[in-house]
């Protein structure tokens, strides 16, 4: 099959199985296996992609002019393809999850749910391979919208007042700030596509960047930085495979993801490294990543409290893209993937808990460990593999931002990515403990979900197994630096 | 047939105002809407004449019997007003193909032959509006249209008393915007003898600045057109009327009618008030250009509180007449372009959303609000996702025509260094969105349940084809924007012929 025919299936694939799944929405049977369907076609095709990307080759689509300069393109970009790689072969497992939770929570309109699950996952991929800044910001809100279904699924009061704090804060700082920044851009160079290197340098006055990155960060809310995290929290009302796939990977790391992009693709690192325009943003997101630590620790709703992990891993990827170095985006683009897998683990692992066990506080855990030993395993992997504990995937990618941070002169950054993984220990590892702890075991009924399970295991069996096989991301990482 | 052609100017004003004399004693509904119909789609055939004698030959003067200007009536076709006049007739006719069940449901079937009368004497007097080059036959026209626009909008009596108070009061006010029109129309009759709007500029040139008169005829006139095209503060008449008139009424109106007068606002700006540049910079920059920003945020903040919905997007079209007033207050070509284009893409997405709302409310037979329409979006799927399509498109999100109209906006305050404005443009697209989320959310996330009920082909097919006109704008939206860079050209140049 040609490039451009492999391009274009992959972006159908998962829209074509939004749409088998409504059409065989009677046999839940048929319908819940159009996921899984979708996720192994769009894995094998971006695994495709992502290795022809290092034979050189080029995964290119114009379908029209939209506006002067801008055109309805898709470009795939050696980042690109990692972010499609993971969100697709996660989806494989999201959606065999899926099938577990929503009929052992018992959960209603699971046919629309599918269908909207799908949507994100198209949108997610669109958003990896767009050319140019319009179609990520096309995708960007269609993504958005896609998911308001999903964080509302249950549509009782709670559900509503958070499908709407999540949409205004999404919706509306892309409207004020993310498009206005890309019509700037357009305006100061006539163009939107991404190119390695930048489009900035020469073309857009150095002494206004450092507006135009502040209206960037914070019009990416899905970024979640601070103050524009409070969208994060109040989505984890939505069913957990929508907080384990969406909120976990595509959703939040569409939001670095597009950051990132502008940073390698159109501002240019070098550009910025000599601007200098990012040195807040580095302080910023290094607030963040202690703030929403310790809110983390407050927290004893196990899913809020991943909540908040997430705002804080978030910033570990805009922080690296701040810093600029090469390692620094080395490291935010490695912890795209190590951070993924690992925070899906343990939303599968939460997710898992509530449905065998019903519980969703850290503080009733007790004694859970005993009874689902395999959770709580790949509870473990997960979140040594996030806390930075070798030999797990996310020990490289935090290591890289270290010596990142070290290369652009921010030791102090350097000691506070330390003071992280100490707190990260703290608050990712005390449900262990708890769950693990003799003295209080409780009688709690325990109904057998082996769909719900396995995923997590999988996923976090793959954070060890990973980490020796770093050098397969590595190679086309250098790529995007390069 | 040349000769027919050759009158076409005129005959695009004078048909449907005959036949809206004949309609008048026609009892049968049916024939009456076919007779409108065919009356209609000869006047998009005309429109497509003009649209080709102006592509081949430029500027049109039409002149009345004959009569050489300044002394006859003349009509003027160029290209501020070729797309427009493309854009009404097509629109129009959809309106009207969209009218017959839901504006029948409304008024008594015996009246329809008047209702269709004076639906066609509107239509006749709005292409008028946009045609005339006579300041004192646009007066006519503005009467012609005021009335009946008063009787069609009390037409909505039928189903809520309101109405007729609605009517009332766009009586009052649309005659002090009359009258103040026509007082300005006297001073500049009074100082230079002419009502032709191209003598008019030639006689206004030999005044200096500081003549008090020509000002306060000037001023009385803009003062009166906005009121007719509902600037603010001069809009109070535009929520009642649009909200208690049939549906289809306020499809026509809300799409066309403040448009109509728009164009020729912004023709006596930068036609004749480019003469006097230093009282033009004074009206744009110290009056129009706050006036919208306030508008803007007015309207939207208002229709966010509203509960009703046809009030709701009457509120909506007080803030996007302010975007379009706000653009043509930049005074250079770029801003005059945007106006232009988002009076076309606005047109299109009004009609559009008071289309599906129509037909919503003619199916639930009541009046479209918050509460009413709970659920709607799973039993008439078909109309609720055109109405989505509309409302995504007066955000302004990508891949709608109204995408295009904020890269316009944006790029004229831009390329102006107004960069306060623009802050408050996006701030103000941000808050449509609470307004426009609060009908998708009762419309498809309400917990009630309903089974998918049929939908009528004749109602739906009308509003869908605005809905994918709205997407085929917002992807190929070189038309548009071609139209409108004519009109900005020939508006800015001075444009004394």
């Amino acid at each position: 099959m040609s490039n451009e025919g492999l391009l274009i299936l992959g972006l159908l694939t998962p829209l074509l199985a939004a749409f088998g799944s409504y059409c065989f929405r009677k046999n839940v049977n048929v319908r819940d296996s159009f996921g899984v369907l979708g996720g192994v076609i769009t894995f094998l095709i971006s695994l495709k992609i992502f290795n022809g990307l290092q034979a050189d080759e080029q995964y290119v689509i114009n379908l029209f002019t939209l506006f002067d300069g801008v055109d309805f393109l898709f470009n795939i970009t050696p980042l690109g393809s990692i972010f499609s790689l993971i969100a697709s072969s996660l989806w494989i497992l999201a959606s065999i999850y899926t099938v577990g939770y929503m009929r052992g929570a018992g959960e209603k309109n699971q046919t629309r749910f599918v269908f909207f699950y799908s949507i994100a996952i198209h949108a997610a991929l669109a958003i990896a391979w767009s050319g140019n800044l319009l179609m990520l910001f096309i995708f960007y809100e269609i993504l958005t919208f896609s998911t308001f279904p999903l964080v509302g699924h249950k549509q009782n009061d709670e559900s509503q007042a958070a499908g709407r704090i999540y949409l205004s804060i999404l919706v509306g700082t892309s409207l004020v700030l993310f498009l206005p920044a890309i019509f700037w851009i357009w305006l100061e160079t006539g163009n939107l596509n991404f190119t390695s290197g930048g489009i900035l340098d020469g073309n857009f006055p150095a002494e206004r960047l450092i507006f135009l990155i502040a209206m960037l960060v914070f019009g990416i809310g899905k970024a979640a930085i601070m103050p524009i995290h409070r969208w994060l929290p109040a989505a984890m009302v939505a069913p957990t495979p929508v907080s384990a796939l969406l909120h976990a990977v595509a959703v939040v790391k569409a939001g670095v993801f597009s950051f990132l992009m502008i940073v390698v693709y159109i501002i240019g690192p070098d550009y910025l490294l000599q601007s200098q325009a990012s040195n807040w943003l580095v302080w910023l997101s290094s607030f963040t990543i202690l703030a929403a630590s310790i809110i983390a620790i407050s927290k004893d709703d196990l899913k809020a409290r991943l909540a908040y992990s997430t705002i804080s891993q978030l910033s570990y990827i805009i922080l690296g893209a701040a810093l600029a170095t090469t390692f620094a985006l080395k490291g935010a683009s490695f912890h795209i993937i190590t951070h993924a897998i690992g925070k899906i683990t343990l939303f599968f692992c939460a997710g898992a808990i509530y449905v065998t066990a019903h519980v969703k506080k850290i503080s009733e855990l007790g004694g859970l460990g005993f009874k689902t030993p395999l959770i709580f395993f790949a509870y473990t992997l997960g979140a040594l593999s996030i806390i930075g504990v070798p030999p797990l995937i996310g020990s490289w990618s935090k290591l890289f931002l270290i010596i990142g941070s070290l290369e652009a002169d921010f030791l102090f950054v350097a000691i506070l990515l330390g003071i992280s993984s100490l707190l990260n220990i703290y608050y990712l590892l005390q449900p262990v403990f708890i769950a693990f702890n003799k003295k209080n075991i409780k009688n709690i009924n325990i109904t057998k979900a082996p769909l719900t399970v396995w995923p997590p295991v999988i996923t976090g069996v793959g954070c060890l197994f990973l980490f020796f096989f770093s050098n397969y991301f590595l190679n086309i990482i250098n790529g995007v630096v390069a | 047939m040349s000769i027919i052609l050759d009158d076409a100017p005129a005959l695009v004003v004078i048909l449907p105002l005959l036949i809206s004399a004949i309609i008048a004693f026609i009892s049968s509904p049916r024939l009456a809407w076919f007779i409108t119909i065919v009356t209609l789609f000869i006047h998009i055939l005309l429109s497509i004449e003009l649209l080709l004698s102006f592509s081949s030959f430029g500027l049109i003067i039409y002149e009345f019997g004959n009569w050489p200007p300044p002394w006859g009536i003349s009509f003027k076709l160029d290209g501020v007003n070729i797309g427009l006049q493309l854009l009404f007739s097509a629109f129009v006719l959809i309106t009207t193909i969209y009218s017959r069940k839901i504006f029948l449901s409304e008024i008594d079937p015996d009246d329809s032959g008047k209702a269709y009368s004076l639906w066609l004497l509107a239509i006749g007097s709005l292409n008028g509006i946009i045609l005339t080059n006579d300041i004192f036959n646009l007066f006519v026209f503005l009467e012609i249209s005021a009335l009946s626009s008063i009787s069609l909008i009390s037409l909505g009596a039928g189903t809520n008393r309101k109405a007729l108070l609605a009517a009332f009061n766009y009586l009052i006010i649309g005659a002090i915007g009359a009258t103040f029109y026509v007082i300005g129309v006297g001073f500049a009759y009074a100082m230079t003898g002419t009502l032709n709007m191209n003598d008019l500029i030639i006689q206004l040139t030999q005044y200096s600045e500081g003549q008090l008169a020509i000002f306060a005829g000037m001023s009385f006139m803009l003062i009166g057109l906005m009121v007719k095209s509902a600037v603010f503060p001069l809009h109070l008449w535009l929520p009642p009327a649009y909200s208690y008139a049939p549906s289809a009424v306020s499809t026509l109106f809300a799409a066309l009618a403040t448009k109509a007068i728009l164009i020729f606002f912004v023709r006596i700006l930068y036609e004749v008030f480019s003469i006097y540049n230093s009282y033009l910079i004074l009206f744009l920059e110290y009056i129009l250009l706050p006036l919208s920003l306030i508008a803007i945020f007015a309207g939207t903040i208002i229709a966010i509180y509203q509960d009703d919905i046809k009030k709701l997007l009457a509120y909506s079209s007080i803030a996007q007449i302010g975007y379009i007033t706000l653009v043509f207050s930049i005074n250079d070509n770029s801003g005059v372009l945007a106006g232009f284009v988002h009076i076309f893409n606005h047109a299109l997405i009004k009609g559009g959303l008071f289309m599906a709302v129509g037909y919503l409310a003619f199916s639930i037979n009541d009046r479209v609000t918050l509460q009413s329409i709970e659920g709607l979006g799973q039993k008439f799927p078909i109309t609720s996702y055109a109405l989505l399509i509309c409302g995504l498109s007066l955000i302004g999100l990508p891949l709608t025509n109204g995408f295009i109209s904020k890269l316009y906006i944006f790029q004229a305050l831009y390329s102006n260094e107004m960069f306060l404005t623009i802050a408050l443009v996006a701030l103000s697209s941000a808050l449509a969105v609470i307004y426009f989320w609060k009908i998708v959310e009762k419309l498809f996330f309400s917990p009630k349940g309903f089974e998918a009920s049929i939908e009528d082909p004749a109602i739906y097919i009308p509003i869908w084809i605005i809905a994918i006109s709205i997407i085929y704008f917002g992807i190929f939206s070189s038309p548009i924007v071609e139209f409108s860079s004519i009109a900005s050209e020939s508006l800015i140049k001075g444009g004394t012929n």
